[in-house]
C-alpha cells in the first residue's frame, strides 16, 4: 500500500509536469494544426533560465531573498523568456511557411529543435544542472510535508502539484472566459471565417505561443526543481508531452491535463511495478493504442475530412 | 546528373504529356526555356540522358581514392556513398510518398544489428555474406512494413510523432536488451563487436591495407550505389511510381481515382527501409561492430537536411544534397578549412544579397574598416583583449582583424550569441536603410562569435548550421537545389 501512494505521488508529479507540456502542444495544434516540435526545447531552456536567474539570486545554499520569492521569481522569469523564445520561433520559422504545404513547417520545427538543443549545448555544455533544492532551507522542501499514512508528500511536490493546477485553471479561465480565449477558440475552429470575423488571426497565434512557451517554462522550472537538468532533456519530453496531448485529444485543454496524468501515473507504475527500464516502451504501446483504437482522444471530436 | 523530367524536352507545339496539367507544362517551359548563352548551355546539357551523366559521376567517382591515397579521405569517401544511398532510401518515402518518417534512420539501425545477428559470434551464426545481406534486407523491409502500418490511419504531424517514439523506442530496446530474462540479446550500450566483414570471391574484405584504409569497401558501396540508383529510377517511372507522386501530391484525390493508398503507402515504407537496411549492413560489415548510438537524432537531421538540400523527389536532387552536406560536415570539423568555409559564406551571402552595386562595395568595405577600428580600440584598451591565440596563415590575418581576447570571460559567450541571432532576425523585419547601416556590426559581430565561441566546440557548431540550413531552406527555397518546384493547383 505504501509503495502504491509513493508510485500515485510520483505519478502526479509526473504527470502535472507532462500535462503542462501537452497543454502547449495542444494549443498550438488547436490553432495552427502544426506539431511544434521545438516545444519541448522550449521547455529546457526553460529549465536552463530558471537555474540562471537562481544563481544570480545567489543559488539555494545562500539565497539573497526568502525561498517563497526565489521560487516565484525564478518561474516568471521563465515564463518571461520562454515566451519571448516561442514568440521568436513562430515569427521566423514558422510565420513564413504558413501557406506552405503541410510538411514544410513540420521539418522546419525539427530544424528549430536541433538548433535549440545544439545552441543550449555550444553555451552552456553538456553537463547536467543541478538547481540543488537539498540546501535550500536545510532541506526544509525535501523534510516537511503531509503525511500520508507511512509516506510523506513533500513540500517540493506540493508546491509542483499546485502550481501546475493553479496554471491550468487560469489557461482554462483564459480560454473560456475573456475576449482573447474566444478568439483563439474562433481562430482554432475555422481560421478563414475567423479573418472574415475581424479577429486578428497573427495576434491570436502569437498569443498562443506566448501561452504555450510560457506552461512550458514553468514545467521547466517544475522539472529543474526535482531533478537535474540538461541540454537532451527536450527531445523526450516533447515526445511524452504530445504523446499525452494525443491521448487526451488534441486540440482539448482538459484533455491535455487528463493525458499528461495518464501518462504520468503510467510510467510511475511501470517503473515501481515492472522495470524502470521498460517504461517508454509501455508509453509507446499506450499511444499506438490510442492511435489505433481511438485517434480522436479522449476528449477530443473526431476529425471529419470535408472534401 | 539531372533528373530530366518527363516533360523535359518537348514544345509547347506538342501541347503536354498524357495526364499533365497544360498550365503546368507551360509553367516548367518557361523556367525551362532561359534567355542567353547559360539558357542554351542549360538547355543543352538536359539533352545528356540520365544514364550519361551516372556513368560520369561514377567514373570520376570511383577515380578519388586512385588520387587521393590519404585513408581519411577515402574513409569520408565511404561515408559520403553511405550517405547517398541512405537519402535515396529516404527520398522514397519523403519525396516521392510525402509520409514524414522520422524512424528512418532506426531503420538503418535495424540493418546494421540484423547483420551483426547472422554475421558475428553473438549467436555463433555466420551466415555466408550474401545470404546475411538478403536476410537484412527482408527484415528491414519487413519492419519498415510494421513501422508504416500506422501510417494508413495517421497523417502528417501523427505520423511523424510515432515514427519518432518508433526511434526513441528502438534506441531503448538496444540499449536495454542486454539483458532479457538473463540473455544478452543486443549487448546493450556496448554494442556488438567482431562482426563479420564482407566475403566476396572467396576473399574477405579488408577494411585496412598496410595501415591505410583499403579501397575494397568502398567500391563495393559504390557498386551497390549504382544498382540501387538504377534500380529505383526504373521504379519511380514505373505505375507504383507515378501512384506515389499521385499520393504525395493528395491522397484523397488518388483513392478516388482508385489507387490503393494503404497498399501504396505501405509500399513506400518497405521500399525506404530495404534500402535503409542494406546501407546498415555495409555499415556493419565495414566497422566490424553495432552500437546503438549511432543510430540517433543526430544521424536523422543529417540525412533529412541532404534531401531537403538536394531537392526531395529528385534522386539526383538527394544524391547531391549527400555529396555536399556529408564532405561539409567533416570540413567543418577542422577549424582552419571551417574559417575558410565561413568567409566565404559570409561574402558569397553579401554578394548574393547585392548583387555587384554599389551595396556591395560599401557594406563589404564598411565592415573591414569597423573591424580594423574595433580592433584597435580594443588594442588600446588592453593588450590582452586581443592577445587570443593565432594561428598562421589565414587564421593569422583574421586575428588582425578580428577581436580575440585571449580569454573569455564566461558571459561573453551566451550575450554575443543570442544578440547575434536577435540582431539577425531583427535586420529581415527592418526598412532598408536601417538594415544597411546595422549589416556592418551584425557581420563584424557574426565574425566575432564564430571566431571567440563556434570554433570553440566544432562538433557542435557543425549541428547548429545543420540546423540553420534546415530552417533557411525550408523558408527560402524549399524544393532545394534540383527538386522539382510545387505548382499549386487550385
Amino acid at each position: 500500500m505504501d509503495t502504491f501512494i509513493q508510485l500515485t505521488i510520483d505519478g502526479l508529479t509526473l504527470g502535472s509536469v507532462y500535462a503542462l507540456i501537452a497543454l502547449g502542444y495542444t494549443l498550438v495544434y488547436g490553432v495552427l494544426k502544426l506539431l511544434n516540435f521545438a516545444h519541448g526545447d522550449v521547455f529546457m531552456v526553460g529549465s536552463f533560465i530558471g537555474f540562471g536567474v537562481l544563481q544570480l539570486l545567489g543559488g539555494t545554499s545562500n539565497p539573497i531573498v526568502p525561498i517563497w520569492a526565489l521560487i516565484v521569481l525564478i518561474t516568471l522569469a521563465a515564463i518571461v523568456g520562454c515566451s519571448v523564445l516561442g514568440v521568436a520561433i513562430e515569427r521566423f520559422a514558422y510565420r513564413p511557411l504558413r501557406d506552405a504545404p503541410r510538411i514544410a513547417p513540420l521539418i522546419s520545427a525539427l530544424g528549430v529543435s536541433f538548433f535549440l538543443e545544439n545552441s543550449m549545448q555550444l553555451l552552456f555544455g553538456a553537463q547536467p544542472r543541478n538547481y540543488d533544492t537539498f540546501s535550500l532551507a536545510n532541506g526544509a522542501l525535501y523534510l516537511r510535508g503531509i503525511d500520508i499514512g507511512q509516506v510523506r508528500l513533500p513540500l517540493l511536490r506540493i508546491i509542483t502539484i499546485v502550481v501546475a493546477f493553479v496554471m491550468m485553471f487560469l489557461l482554462w479561465f483564459l480560454v473560456t472566459r475573456t475576449r482573447s480565449g474566444k478568439a483563439m477558440r474562433a481562430t482554432s475552429f475555422d481560421r478563414e471565417a475567423a479573418a472574415m470575423m475581424g479577429i486578428n488571426i497573427d495576434r491570436v497565434i502569437v498569443f498562443t505561443f506566448v501561452l504555450g512557451s510560457a506552461l512550458a517554462g514553468v514545467a521547466g522550472v517544475m522539472f529543474g526543481l526535482r531533478v537535474p537538468t540538461n541540454v537532451t532533456i527536450g527531445f523526450v519530453a516533447g515526445l511524452k508531452g504530445f504523446t499525452a496531448a494525443v491521448i487526451g485529444g488534441i486540440g482539448s485543454i482538459p484533455g491535455a491535463m487528463a493525458g499528461g496524468l495518464i501518462l504520468g501515473f503510467a510510467e510511475s507504475y511501470t517503473q515501481g511495478y515492472v522495470s524502470t527500464k521498460w517504461s517508454d516502451l509501455f508509453v509507446f504501446l499506450i499511444l499506438i493504442a490510442f492511435m489505433i483504437f481511438r485517434p480522436q482522444g479522449l476528449f477530443g471530436r473526431a476529425d471529419i475530412r470535408k472534401v | 546528373m539531372t533528373d530530366s523530367t518527363p516533360h523535359g524536352s518537348h514544345t509547347p507545339a506538342d501541347g503536354p504529356a498524357v495526364g499533365q496539367d497544360e498550365w503546368v507544362a507551360r509553367h516548367g517551359e518557361h523556367q525551362l526555356l532561359r534567355g542567353g548563352r547559360l539558357g542554351s548551355a542549360e538547355a543543352r546539357l538536359r539533352l545528356v540522358p540520365w544514364w550519361a551523366w551516372l556513368i560520369l559521376f561514377l567514373a570520376v567517382f570511383s577515380l578519388l581514392p586512385v588520387v587521393e591515397s590519404s585513408g581519411y579521405v577515402r574513409r569520408v569517401a565511404f561515408d559520403t556513398v553511405l550517405y547517398m544511398l541512405l537519402a535515396l532510401g529516404l527520398n522514397i518515402v519523403v519525396g516521392w510518398g510525402g509520409l514524414l518518417d522520422l524512424g528512418y534512420v532506426a531503420l538503418y539501425g535495424v540493418g546494421a544489428y540484423t547483420y551483426a545477428f547472422v554475421a558475428s559470434g553473438q549467436f555463433g551464426v555466420h551466415l555466408p555474406t550474401l545470404l546475411a545481406v538478403l536476410v537484412t534486407v527482408v527484415v528491414g523491409a519487413f519492419v519498415g512494413f510494421l513501422l508504416g502500418l500506422p501510417s494508413r490511419r495517421l497523417t502528417g504531424d501523427y505520423l511523424a510523432i510515432v515514427t519518432l517514439f518508433f526511434l526513441q523506442l528502438f534506441q531503448t530496446l538496444m540499449t536495454n536488451a542486454d539483458n532479457v530474462f538473463g540473455h544478452d540479446l543486443t549487448g546493450g550500450p556496448n554494442g556488438i563487436l567482431n562482426v563479420d566483414p564482407f566475403h566476396l570471391f572467396g576473399h574477405d574484405l579488408a577494411v585496412q591495407h598496410q595501415g591505410v584504409f583499403a579501397v575494397s569497401y568502398f567500391y563495393v558501396a559504390l557498386a551497390v550505389f549504382a544498382v540501387v540508383f538504377v534500380a529505383l529510377r526504373f521504379v519511380n517511372f514505373s505505375r507504383t511510381g507515378r501512384a506515389w507522386r499521385s499520393l504525395r501530391e493528395d491522397p484523397l484525390a488518388a483513392e478516388a481515382m482508385g489507387m490503393p493508398v494503404n497498399r501504396l503507402k505501405l509500399l513506400s515504407f518497405s521500399f525506404g527501409a530495404a534500402v535503409a537496411a542494406l546501407t546498415g549492413s555495409l555499415f556493419a560489415a565495414l566497422n566490424a561492430s553495432v552500437f546503438p548510438l549511432t543510430f540517433y537524432f543526430i544521424l536523422l537531421i543529417v540525412i533529412y537536411t541532404m534531401v531537403i538540400l538536394g531537392g526531395s523527389g529528385s534522386q539526383a536532387g538527394v544524391v547531391l544534397g549527400a555529396l555536399i552536406v556529408g564532405p561539409l560536415l567533416e570540413l567543418l570539423r577542422d577549424p582552419g578549412k571551417a574559417r575558410i568555409l565561413f568567409y566565404a559564406a559570409l561574402v558569397g551571402g553579401v554578394l548574393f544579397a547585392f548583387r555587384r552595386s554599389r551595396t556591395t562595395a560599401i557594406v563589404s568595405v564598411g565592415t573591414i574598416v569597423f573591424g580594423f577600428v574595433m580592433h584597435v580600440l580594443a588594442s588600446a584598451h588592453s593588450a590582452s583583449w586581443v592577445a587570443g591565440e593565432k594561428a598562421g596563415g589565414a587564421a593569422g590575418a583574421v586575428a588582425h582583424w578580428v577581436v580575440v581576447p585571449a580569454h573569455l570571460a564566461s558571459w561573453i559567450p551566451p550575450t554575443t550569441y543570442i544578440g547575434l541571432l536577435t540582431l539577425a532576425l531583427l535586420l529581415t523585419l527592418i526598412d532598408r536603410r536601417v538594415r544597411l547601416v546595422l549589416l556592418v556590426p551584425t557581420l563584424y559581430l557574426a565574425a566575432f562569435v564564430w571566431e571567440n565561441v563556434m570554433l570553440a566546440s566544432p562538433e557542435t557548431m557543425r549541428y547548429i548550421v545543420l540546423g540553420v540550413i534546415l530552417i533557411g531552406l525550408m523558408i527560402l527555397r524549399p524544393n532545394g537545389l534540383l527538386g522539382e518546384r510545387r505548382v499549386e493547383i487550385i
